[in-house]
């Protein structure tokens, strides 16, 4: 029902909070057990909590640099739609939100996508900014989306999208619906064309993002106690009018009832992944094959041929 | 019983004083029906419904959206299929009622029908869920879509729910990724898929199953990300202001055309579809058909990239801000020439605006000089 509803106004409301204690003193801030953590300890440490082990949110761009070899990436240019499709506006205009995420953040929108290695592998890599309001799929995001699964499919390269996001843009509306329709066929494609698609489900993952693209990954990890849902707790909360458990719709709790394969810890992620992809691609084999000697190889490919 | 909403009044008061006139057995006794004045009121009535429902604003369409009289799936299925048999389950978990599927027949031709049903009355619209599905709901969906694309059959849904179900077990189940799925499904069909918004149109319960060759709507249905309600809760905080969301968010069918979200609007009777369902019924049969026989001659891939193209053009075809040309032939897009042209200029607009001016000043100067 109401599912990017009620969802993303604490997650913004929090998050301006949180920007706002900011401001005061840039050199610390709080983690969610209450602990004062240095801002540099805690991106040293990948923006994990040293204390409670919370996985703090990254931009796209602190994603890519924790994730590509070297912290090489190149962040490619995706298309951008003509802004605000509906005239949208409420107590604003949208255009001035928009405006206001875009100065925030340096996005365009809210999804970026980046191209490098991983543990020498070329991948394409998605991620969405939960700070370009809520994270939320629009047409713009739709068409970065979709760039990527291309670039993907072009260059022949696994892919591997970083989800955060309350859901669909109400700003848009039908416009953000017909975006879980394009993503879906986006992964379609990458599926046709045999590409591993990893899906990583970061806190929060929710409504129209979970029910398009993000949940169609080959592979679902969910980082620790990530929120991934369809509908918001609290309007899952006023329909059926009982106390819901403390770990409903976290990511150990999805990964208990079936939905995702794995919880991981954002230090593991880089290697969890990275063997996943030389399983798929089956590296090892083709590793063993060209060690092996040259001509014996070449003989049996050509008898192999001649049989057929 | 009629119920009538809101904006009804006059209407209402009219309907009322046209049965009053048509019963002889009046207080006074028996007295004589007139002809003449019945025909004056039912005149005064049609005039009265036309004004109505031709400015109605989004708000009023969500309330005839969800009319409590308004035709549903259920009707729709009998009026229009014949040998419908009705068929249950997803193997996995679950029957959920909240979507009737089946097979049936339209003029001789084998139709899949799927119709998200809200129920009536109190109890059938306890045992439909209010129309909400729950994951059980879009895989029966998904094996009834895999199944009826085996033997060449189109589909059919009717598309009617406030949305997917939000519950405890609908999200241990994947509510998400049943959805996904669906879409998926939808999505991968070398038969033509067909879907009519006959009422509410509510987000990814309804996207699930309207992701098809052609999204129909009926008038006075809508399609939206979310309730008005909910929009106006979440960004105006203040749930009183639904109309406001509900313009805002342009649901209403004709908004929609014009976005090339939906790709055609059947015009309902007069004063909306729950004043004659036959005749919205004949309607829709007569639309499904046409669009049916569009679909004919064309093998299966050709369908699949149909829908596939159509769903790739939305927005594209509103033109960019900043292309990509980096674009591959699997979800490419060629920038039509005269939109390039057009953002070369506004890219240019400052630049342009200079030039305008420098020369007009040039021109003033040697005049002056
Ligand atoms: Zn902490």
């Amino acid at each position: 029902m109401n599912w990017i509803t009620k969802f993303i106004k604490p997650k913004i409301k929090s998050l301006f909070k949180k920007k706002s204690s900011d401001s005061k003193d840039t050199l610390w801030t709080t983690c969610e057990c209450k602990n004062l953590v240095y801002k540099d300890d805690l991106f040293n440490n990948l923006s994990v909590c040293p204390t409670c082990g919370s996985h703090h949110k990254l931009t796209p761009e602190e994603r890519f640099k924790i994730f590509f070899d070297n912290k090489e990436y190149e962040v490619l240019e995706t298309p951008l739609p003509k802004d605000d499709p509906l005239k949208f506006e409420d107590t604003k205009k949208y255009t001035e939100r928009l405006k206001k995420a875009r100065e925030q953040t340096k996005q365009s929108d809210a999804i970026l996508i980046a191209h490098g290695k991983l543990e020498g592998t070329n991948v394409t890599v998605g991620a969405q900014n939960f700070s370009f309001i809520g994270g939320s799929l629009g047409a713009a995001a739709g068409e970065a989306f979709i760039h990527g699964v291309q670039h993907a499919i072009n260059n022949k390269n696994p892919f591997i999208f970083f989800s955060c996001s309350g859901g669909a843009r109400m700003q848009e509306s039908a416009v953000a619906l017909m975006q879980m329709t394009r993503s879906v066929l986006g992964v379609n494609e990458l599926k046709k064309a045999n590409l591993p698609y990893i899906v990583v489900m970061t806190n929060p993952t929710a409504g129209g993002v979970t029910a398009s693209f993000a949940g169609l990954g080959d592979i679902l990890i969910g980082e620790p106690k990530a929120i991934i849902a369809f509908a918001g707790r609290r309007v899952i909360q006023d329909t059926v009018k009982e106390e819901l458990p403390e770990e409903f719709q976290t990511a150990e709790f999805v990964k208990e009832h079936g939905g995702i394969d794995l919880v991981v810890e954002r230090k593991y992620l880089r290697s969890t992944i990275s063997t996943l992809l030389s399983i798929l691609l089956k590296k090892k084999e083709a590793q063993a094959i060209s060690t092996t000697d040259v001509a014996t190889f070449e003989e049996t490919v050509s008898k192999t041929s001649k049989a057929v | 019983m009629r119920n009538y909403l809101e904006f009804e009044k006059e209407i209402k008061n009219l309907e009322e004083e046209l049965d009053s006139s048509k019963n002889p057995f009046d207080k006074d006794g028996i007295s004589e029906v007139d002809t003449a004045k019945i025909e004056k009121i039912q005149e005064e009535i049609n005039e009265k419904l036309k004004i109505t429902y031709s400015s109605l604003n989004s708000w009023q369409k969500t309330m005839v959206a969800r009319h409590e009289n308004r035709p549903r799936a259920n009707f729709y299925i009998k009026e229009i299929f014949s040998d419908f048999t009705l068929l249950s389950g997803d193997r996995l978990f679950g029957e959920d009622k909240s979507i009737i599927a089946g097979f049936g027949v339209i003029e001789n031709k084998s139709v899949l029908v799927l119709g998200q049903e809200k129920g009536e009355d109190l109890n059938s619209r306890m045992e439909r869920n209010f129309g909400m599905m729950k994951p059980e709901g879009y895989r029966k969906c998904i094996r009834l879509m895999n199944l009826a694309n085996r033997f060449r059959i189109p589909v059919v849904s009717f598309i009617d729910t406030p949305g997917a179900y939000p519950g405890i077990g609908a999200e241990q189940r994947g509510q998400a990724m049943a959805i996904a799925n669906s879409i998926e499904c939808c999505m991968s069909l070398k038969v033509p898929n067909i879907s009519i918004i006959i009422g509410e149109g509510g987000s990814g319960g309804a996207i699930a199953l309207a992701s098809s060759n052609k999204v129909i709507m009926l008038e006075h249905s809508i399609y939206s990300v979310i309730s008005p309600e909910g929009c106006a809760s979440i960004l105006w905080r203040d749930p009183s202001k639904s109309l406001e969301a509900a313009d805002a968010m342009k649901l209403t069918a004709k908004e929609l055309l014009n976005l090339g979200i939906v790709d055609e609007v059947i015009d309902e009777p007069l004063g909306g579809a729950h004043r004659d369902n036959k005749e919205m019924s004949k309607k829709i049969k007569k639309s499904i058909l046409q669009n049916l026989e569009t679909f004919k001659n064309l093998s299966g891939e050709e369908i699949f990239n149909q829908r596939k193209t159509k769903f790739l053009k939305i927005g594209r075809d509103q033109g960019f801000r900043k292309p990509s040309d980096a674009l591959g032939e699997q979800l490419g897009y060629v920038e039509p020439s005269i939109s390039k042209i057009t953002r070369f200029i506004q890219e240019r607009k400052n630049l342009f605006i200079g030039a305008i001016i420098a020369l007009i000043l040039a021109v003033i100067l040697t005049i002056l000089m």
